[in-house]
């Protein structure tokens, strides 16, 4: 394997037709920002440069022939990435664009389960654009909509000119309510900064957590993401959600189970989360968290993608700093109540 | 002692061949590098992606991120042959009476020597294509199997079923076999005249060099520590026999493979860009190269059975004289 410097970053954007990504697309492509992105999309569109790194590839999805369902990859961009990546003085990132009925979940397993694609590039970060006056519509009638949400890094909640104040609370709430780990961005004309979607090594161990001073804090506080982007100013506000049971809002399937915890045993925790990871995997769409282990130095991260677990140490604790173990699931039909308890059952005597 | 004339390249090697005796570099940038009193270049495709050596018509065929075909001839004579639109011409290859193919997207097509396209649109993409040495047959390996295609008629079809994303294809020299390579480290084969199905498995990375050996007795293949060479002269191939390991190492991978043209020989070349020699009968080995800088992509020997032309990723080329 490649060391990391070399990886390239690869961001995956998602979003429904007309959310705005083509928009945004284009100011990737064409804004001053000194560096060189490669483009794969699934047909050129409306993107209106010329540019021979836009690559046209047919979205293929292979199932691994290794009895797992949810065992999926790109294959078109196993080709396209290994292409490209032949001659990689061109660019120094890749963004893939997805159509606007994609499962992100193939997109994200091809930059861990293929070994070309994954000793050349790191996934960086998964991006949702939402249209803030068709959310609600989109929830209703496809769950791809709220898969986008659930599986994202970082949502952008763009059209937000379309709606009302009280409306775009309440789309908010929901994006919240599916995703509470995910930063949102509330733009118009997709004008969110590029420096907020790209290179946010979201996917990198030893950044992930770290960048993100509000992951996985007490949920009777506010997840908030302070808004980088202060044209857009928004106010805080708190307790809408408990991401702990089933949404009330309509139409969401998806929940989140946050849980937190004293210091772990390794030997309770590690067999523990490899079971729930094997056991629960196909329901599951994304799971972070910061471990605390007995007798250990340092803070042990984690994420994973349905049966995908990836882990590792990440930095000492800092002095003064609490030795505490947070975990956050994403999925559907998770049983919170037996992950809390066989959590809780994992911590050191 | 084996003799080698370096030759450094900046990029990837897409392919290395002789044409007309005359070492021949195709680079993913599109340059044709040749060796021909002094370095010469002219330029195929804006973006190399596949070449395939089109032995009975003694050129390169090539195909590109510009969406178009190539034929490269020694001397350096570069003709477009085909354009398939602004998606990626991500396969090609040679066949017989001069027809090629070329794959773009969920399409392949065959062009005649008389320049007569003919278009095969597949439900998902093509994703490797290969024409068997008899008769206008050509086989395309795709999600969930190969698809044989008889461009010369207007027949039906063959499909052949495997579960799993088939990614190249290969026919044996005599047409009895069809063997593809799979994104699960695997191989998977098809004895065409009742299509009994060969699993060739237990490799520890993907399959990316296949390689018959002379009158197609054995398929050699990478994707392993050591060459994984099958037998395939009994009629029903290699099943319930174990394949040879030549060139056993314990710290890197081979990465390419190429049969010697008349004797039971293969050069084996690995991710560290070393290339020897292994003897099938009793795995006797010669010292060819030692470790470069990238890992060994293409490798052809000439009509003299003396030169072994090689290509690594990372563009340091040369030319290996065994007899000198």
């Amino acid at each position: 394997m490649s060391d990391a410097q070399t990886q390239i970053p690869v961001t995956v954007l998602t979003g429904y037709l007309g959310a705005g990504k083509t928009t945004l697309l284009n100011r990737i492509l064409s804004e001053n920002h000194g560096r060189r992105y490669a483009v794969i999309v699934n047909e050129f569109g409306e993107i209106g440069i010329d540019n021979d790194l836009i690559v046209e590839s047919d979205e293929e999805i292979y199932e691994m022939n290794n009895g797992c369902v949810c065992c999926t990859v790109r294959g078109d961009l196993i080709r396209v990435v290994e292409g490209l990546m032949r001659r990689p003085g061109r660019f120094d990132a890749i963004v893939v664009e997805t159509t606007g009925l994609a499962d992100p979940v193939p997109v994200a397993q091809t930059f861990f389960m293929d070994d070309d694609v994954r000793s050349k590039t790191k996934l960086d970060a998964v991006v949702a654009l939402v249209d803030a006056k068709h959310l609600p519509l989109r929830l209703k009638d496809s769950k791809e909509a709220e898969d986008q949400i659930a599986f994202a890094d970082v949502v952008v909640l763009n059209k937000t000119d379309l709606v009302t104040a009280e409306e775009l609370e309440k789309v908010e709430a929901t994006i919240r309510a599916i995703n509470p780990a995910a930063r949102i961005h509330r733009t118009e004309r997709a004008g969110v900064a590029l420096g907020e979607v790209l290179d946010r090594g979201a996917f990198d161990l030893s950044r992930a957590l770290e960048n993100d001073p509000h992951f996985l804090e007490a949920h009777d506080h506010d997840h908030h993401d302070h808004d980088h982007d202060h044209d857009h100013h928004h106010h805080d506000h708190d307790g809408h959600h408990d991401h702990d049971h089933p949404s009330d809002i309509h139409d969401v399937t998806v929940k989140s189970v946050s849980l937190r915890g004293g210091e772990m045993d390794p030997k309770k925790f590690f067999p523990w989360i490899e079971k729930v990871t094997q056991m629960e995997g196909p329901n599951i769409l994304r799971l972070k968290g910061i471990i605390a282990l007995k007798g250990d130095d340092d803070r042990y991260v984690l994420q994973g993608v349905h049966m995908i677990l990836e882990g590792d140490h990440q930095r000492a604790w800092k002095v003064g700093e609490k030795h505490e173990s947070r975990l956050v699931f994403i999925g559907r039909d998770l049983d919170a109540e037996r992950l809390r308890k066989s959590f809780e059952a994992c911590q050191a005597a | 002692m084996p003799t080698v004339a370096p030759l450094d390249f900046e990029g990837h090697c897409v392919a290395a061949v002789f044409l007309n005796d005359v070492p021949h570099f195709a680079l993913a940038d599109g340059a044709i590098h040749r060796l021909d009193n002094g370095q010469k270049t002219v330029r195929a495709n804006d973006g190399l992606l596949a070449a395939f050596h089109d032995a009975a018509n003694d050129r390169l065929i090539t195909g590109g991120e510009d969406g178009k075909v190539f034929a490269v001839r020694a001397g350096g004579e570069v003709s477009e042959l085909a354009s398939a639109g602004r998606k990626w011409v991500t396969s090609v290859a040679a066949g017989p009476q001069g027809a090629i193919a070329y794959a773009s997207g969920k399409n392949a097509f065959v062009r005649f020597a008389d320049g007569k396209v003919k278009e095969f649109t597949h439900p998902r993409s093509v994703e490797g294509l290969a024409f068997s040495p008899k008769g206008m047959r050509f086989g395309v390996a795709r999600y969930n199997g190969a698809t044989l295609h008889f461009p010369a008629a207007d027949g039906k079809p063959v499909e052949l079923e495997w579960a799993g994303a088939h990614t190249g294809i290969t026919f044996s020299p005599d047409g009895a076999f069809l063997v593809t390579t799979m994104q699960e480290n695997a191989l998977h084969g098809w004895k065409l005249a009742d299509g009994k199905h060969m699993r060739m498995s237990g490799y520890p990375g993907k399959v990316k060099s296949l390689s018959w050996s002379a009158k197609g007795k054995w398929l050699a293949s990478s994707g392993a520590p050591a060459a994984i060479v099958w037998p395939f002269s009994a009629k029903d191939g290699p099943m319930g026999k174990a394949p040879l390991e030549l060139g056993t190492r314990g710290n890197t991978m081979v990465t390419c493979v190429a049969c010697h043209p008349s004797q039971d020989v293969t050069a084996i070349g690995y991710e560290d860009g070393m290339v020897i020699a292994a003897r099938f009968a009793d795995a006797k080995e010669v010292l060819l190269r030692r470790p470069g800088k990238g890992a060994i992509t293409s490798m052809m020997w000439d009509r003299e059975e003396r030169r072994i032309v090689f290509g690594s990723a990372a563009g340091d080329c040369g030319v290996i004289d065994i007899t000198a």
